[in-house]
């Protein structure tokens, strides 16, 4: 590595100062000249007829500009919100895709749909005005959750899609799967629900929409994790407008984890709106209005079998799962559990046979979409609480059926029974150092001293992997997806050697204003202090695909490199020039170009130079300037994985559950900044402890939010968490040029069956067997006085 | 509409204010410091933490006319000039922020604590920040630099 900014080096991040200083652009912080203001009138309702909009009170009150409803939209011709993924059916159908208006027209179908949207020239009297909205409903019996959606007879969310089933999808064999079944000495069973959350970026969506009629250009500043994306959407789909009439810009974000992914009808609408009213639109979500339509995360009930040998060798797998998919198709909602859920499912785990079926449920409720890890939580979570349960069936202890069953580093390339390849890994290596460092040897003497105290402590285990750098284009097209998955890169190098790079992915947390300047300082010598990292606006960068899935190092960050590569070549060229040598003579290393063997040099900064000022140049062969694009695909995904520990002490009389330590070991590539990679892991953790104890966003029968603020949904707070002892243990990826795979998404993956495993640990020797996510102080307590009052009628 | 005289970063501005206009709505919208965010409709996410009369207060449980004659910082009036206060120096050194949203109030709920407490303990760090959410650090980092900064606010390195 270059010394203290470059590949390793824990650098301090350069984006930090503007934060702290309160100097930040969040979208909602931008003011427009005539800046009006959007509030959406919404469906109460889950499901019901618009019998009738009356707009008149609401258009006469002051300040108001319109008042618009999906009636305007149709006559306007808009589009509807596009899905970006087609998943096909077992028989090779394509799934129901039901129209997704923007606003609604005839139908609401969940409680927050929108259904008019009131422009006025202030936030309050928009509204003032959108509550003098009158609109009569014809309430409608609702499919408000998985269970009543899927009840003989529900009502249907959509006419066209029988059973509320948007597909039947399945992968694997069912033919080997069945045959390991035959032969199994024992079959495990397991029945869980991976419960459903709400994001919560702690910056709530918002969209400002501005036309300039003068340029006939339209303007767009919004939440996004992907700019390009949303233009691409807009320009094909939603306004019908040219790429070269749309901006999109998304300036400083507040987090996305994913529910800032997708094109949202509110972008469309501002933009459509501003050039209604000829003044720039902004809408910015309260947070009430965000849990009720930010897409939501998970929300899959699955039944799995697990063969197993007599000596406890892992034989086959058979897996099915409901998933909910809401009232719409959001953007990436059917590969969720589908391609980015039953293509986990062998885990880290040698399995000869998995046979996997996926149908995806209608609900009337806000769309189900990507969630930090996106589909391999759940498939991390139901594999290994069932492989907790197999060893609890078997007698066999934990760590070593694990043991029995992880692929060894042998075996990579390693090709999975539903479709991966993983490239490389080595799941003993983060097993034993995860146990080393929880000093998991001394367990019995904690769980002893907790009793002591009348806690009962549980110890948990979840060796998992998942699957990031999301993705071959060709592949991923071939699966259903209507886009490319690959990333695009600009690197200027300046005339006196300063370095701007123009990336497609988005940085709303992640720190690629440092890590990516530390490739520069890596490559070209150049110091991060002169380097600066531009993302998120469309008229500024070639293209992009933007940043989830762990995707922005492995495939951002190769992008750059590739870009890199070119810029050192034709340095090369221009060095070889100047130093009157050959080009094959020439190596460029710690920021210099040398002649082989000789101390004859030329510093980067001289070449960049030449190239702009090229009166001593190879004009004929070489042209001027150093500036060079790069776009890459990806030849596979990448595969992060490790172990994660995790202790709780629970107290019996309350159900009180706290997590006591979390000790994880993870192999997440080659890492660039040591304390990004950490500051990720432990964002995950905490999101994938608040799953697994505290949140959980519940739809009743109806299909009313029944938790849609801080005060009914629980967030994890600093006191609900311990410190966390994060470790790494690197395989480099086979297959990028940095060798990275990816961490944004670890602890979220990896930590909810830990905990639930240490949970049901602390409470096995009470009879309890199982409970659900979040294990609540309640669900806790009423399990211990079931599994007590079961003991006492056996007694 | 009425007027009002606020005390703001040690400068006095007139702004126009209706009665039901909240601090936060006057200093984001009216003063422009932007750096007081708003990540909730129920006083429970923190983000737009600023202080009153030197105390910690949520900006959206106040009214801006309740705020007629106090002294009123916001994250935009911590730093020295270009010299981060303490706090702030401590969440950069210890990577105590991610996305940024929610660190301005978190760096103010810090400082009252560290002026009430010298040297706050993890726990009592901990307990203090149960009124400022973050999404992104786990509060791992937030712990860390809110310690750091307790020893800065002292004289220490952050």
């Amino acid at each position: 590595m270059s010394g203290a900014e470059g590949i390793g080096a824990s650098v301090r991040r350069k984006e930090d100062r503007r934060f702290l200083l309160g100097k930040g652009r969040y979208t909602d912080d931008i003011v427009l000249p005539d800046q009006s203001y959007a509030v959406f009138v919404r469906s109460p309702y889950a499901h019901a007829g618009i019998t009738s909009i009356d707009t008149r009170a609401a258009c006469e009150l002051p300040g108001v500009l319109a008042v618009l409803t999906g009636k305007d939209t149709v006559d306007a011709g808009l589009g509807g919100v596009p899905c970006g993924w087609l998943v096909k059916n077992k028989d090779g159908s394509n799934m129901v895709e039901p129209p997704h208006p923007s606003l609604a027209v005839d139908v609401a179908r969940h409680v927050g749909d929108p259904v008019a949207m009131v422009i006025a020239t202030s936030k309050a009297a928009a509204r003032a005005a959108a509550t003098a909205v009158a609109v009569d409903y014809d309430v409608r019996p609702a499919a408000g959750n998985l269970d009543t959606a899927t009840a003989p007879g529900a009502p249907l969310v959509w006419d066209a899609a029988p059973g509320n089933i948007c597909f039947d999808w399945h992968i694997g064999d069912p033919a080997t799967t069945d045959a390991a079944f035959a032969k199994a000495a024992h079959v495990v069973e397991i029945e869980l629900t991976n419960s459903r959350v709400a994001p919560n970026a702690m910056e709530p969506r918002a969209a400002n929409g501005h036309f300039e009629a003068s340029s006939d250009q339209y303007t767009l500043y919004t939440t996004s994790q992907n700019p390009h994306l949303t233009r691409l959407l807009l320009a094909a789909f939603t306004l019908h407008v040219p790429e070269h009439k749309l901006r999109v810009v998304a300036p400083d974000v507040g987090g996305g984890f994913g529910s800032k992914i997708f094109h949202y009808a509110e972008e469309l609408l501002v933009l459509w709106a501003s050039k209604k009213v000829g003044r720039p639109v902004k809408w910015t979500s309260e947070r009430m209005e965000a849990f009720v339509t930010d897409a939501h995360g998970r929300d899959h009930h699955s039944k799995a079998q697990l063969a197993v040998d007599a000596n406890g060798k892992f034989l086959g797998l058979r897996v099915a799962t409901l998933a909910n998919m809401g009232a719409y198709l959001s953007t990436f909602a059917p590969a969720v559990p589908t391609y980015l859920y039953a293509t986990l499912l062998s885990g880290p785990y040698d399995f000869p046979a998995i046979y996997a079926e996926v149908k995806a449920i209608f609900t009337n409720t806000v769309a189900v979409d990507a969630y930090r890890g996106a589909g391999r939580p759940e498939a991390a979570y139901l594999l290994e609480r069932l492989v907790d349960k197999a060893a609890r069936q078997l007698g066999i202890d934990r760590i070593e059926l694990r043991r029995k069953n992880l692929i060894q580093p042998s075996q990579f390339p390693y090709q999975t029974q539903v479709a991966l390849q993983y490239d490389i890994g080595d799941y003993q290596a983060t097993l034993d150092m995860a146990l080393a460092r929880n000093d998991h040897a001394h367990y019995e003497d904690r769980r002893l001293a907790s009793a002591k105290r009348g806690k009962l402590r549980g110890f948990g285990i979840s060796t998992y992997i998942e699957a990031c750098g999301i993705a071959p284009s060709a592949l991923v097209g071939a699966l259903g997806a209507r886009a490319g998955l690959y990333e695009a890169a600009n690197v200027r190098v300046h005339p006196t050697g300063s370095v701007t790079v123009f990336t497609g992915t988005h940085s709303h947390g992640q720190g690629h204003e440092t890590t990516f300047a530390q490739l520069i300082a890596e490559r070209l010598g150049v110091s991060i202090q002169n380097v600066e990292i531009v993302h998120g606006d469309t008229d500024r960068i070639p293209f992009g695909m933007g940043t989830y899935g762990s995707r922005s190092a492995a495939v951002g960050g190769s992008a750059i490199v590739k870009a890199l590569d070119k810029i050192v070549d034709k340095g090369k060229k221009i060095a070889a020039h100047l130093l009157e040598a050959s080009v094959a003579d020439i190596e460029f290393k710690d920021g210099q170009y040398r002649v082989v063997g000789t101390d004859r040099v030329k510093a980067f900064g001289e070449v960049a130079f030449a190239a702009y000022v090229p009166h001593n140049y190879p004009i004929d062969t070489v042209e001027p300037g150093l500036d060079e694009s790069a776009f890459y695909d990806p030849k596979n995904f990448t595969f992060p994985g490790g172990t994660h520990l995790v202790e709780v002490e629970i107290d019996p009389d309350t159900g009180v559950v706290e997590v006591v330590d979390v000790t994880i070991a993870d192999d997440v590539g080659v890492i660039i900044n040591p304390m990004i990679v950490d500051g990720q892991a432990h964002g995950g953790l905490a999101q994938g402890i608040g799953q697994a104890l505290y949140e959980e966003a519940v739809y009743d029968s109806e299909g009313q939010l029944a938790n849609d603020s801080y005060l009914t949904y629980t967030m994890p707070r600093a006191a609900d968490l311990p410190m966390f002892k994060v470790g790494n243990h690197v395989t480099a990826c086979t297959h990028n040029p940095l060798g990275v795979k990816g961490v944004g998404e670890t602890g979220a993956i990896g930590v909810p069956p830990a905990v639930i495993g240490a949970v049901l640990d602390a409470l096995a020797p009470l009879g309890v067997t199982d409970i659900s996510m979040p294990a609540t102080p309640e669900k806790v307590w009423r399990a211990i006085q079931a599994a007590k009052a079961a003991t006492g009628k056996k007694a | 509409m009425p007027k009002l005289t606020l005390r703001v970063n040690r400068q006095t501005h007139t702004i126009d204010c209706s009665a039901s206009t909240l601090l936060v709505e006057a200093l984001r919208e009216q003063l422009r410091l932007t750096g007081t965010h708003v990540g909730c409709d129920t006083s429970q996410c923190g983000a737009c933490t600023v202080h009153v009369d030197g105390a910690s207060v949520k900006s959206c449980t106040m009214l801006a006319v309740e705020a007629e004659g106090a002294e009123i910082t916001t994250i935009e009036g911590l730093a020295d000039g270009d010299k981060l206060h303490p706090m702030q120096a401590a969440f950069q050194e210890h990577h105590g922020l991610q996305c940024g949203f929610c660190t301005p109030g978190m760096v103010m709920s810090a400082v009252d604590l560290c002026k009430r407490v010298k040297a706050p303990s993890e726990p009592e760090v901990r307990t203090w920040l149960e009124g400022n959410l973050c999404r992104c650090t786990g509060y791992h980092n937030i712990v860390k630099a809110v310690m750091a900064g307790a020893d800065g606010m002292n004289g220490g390195k952050p």
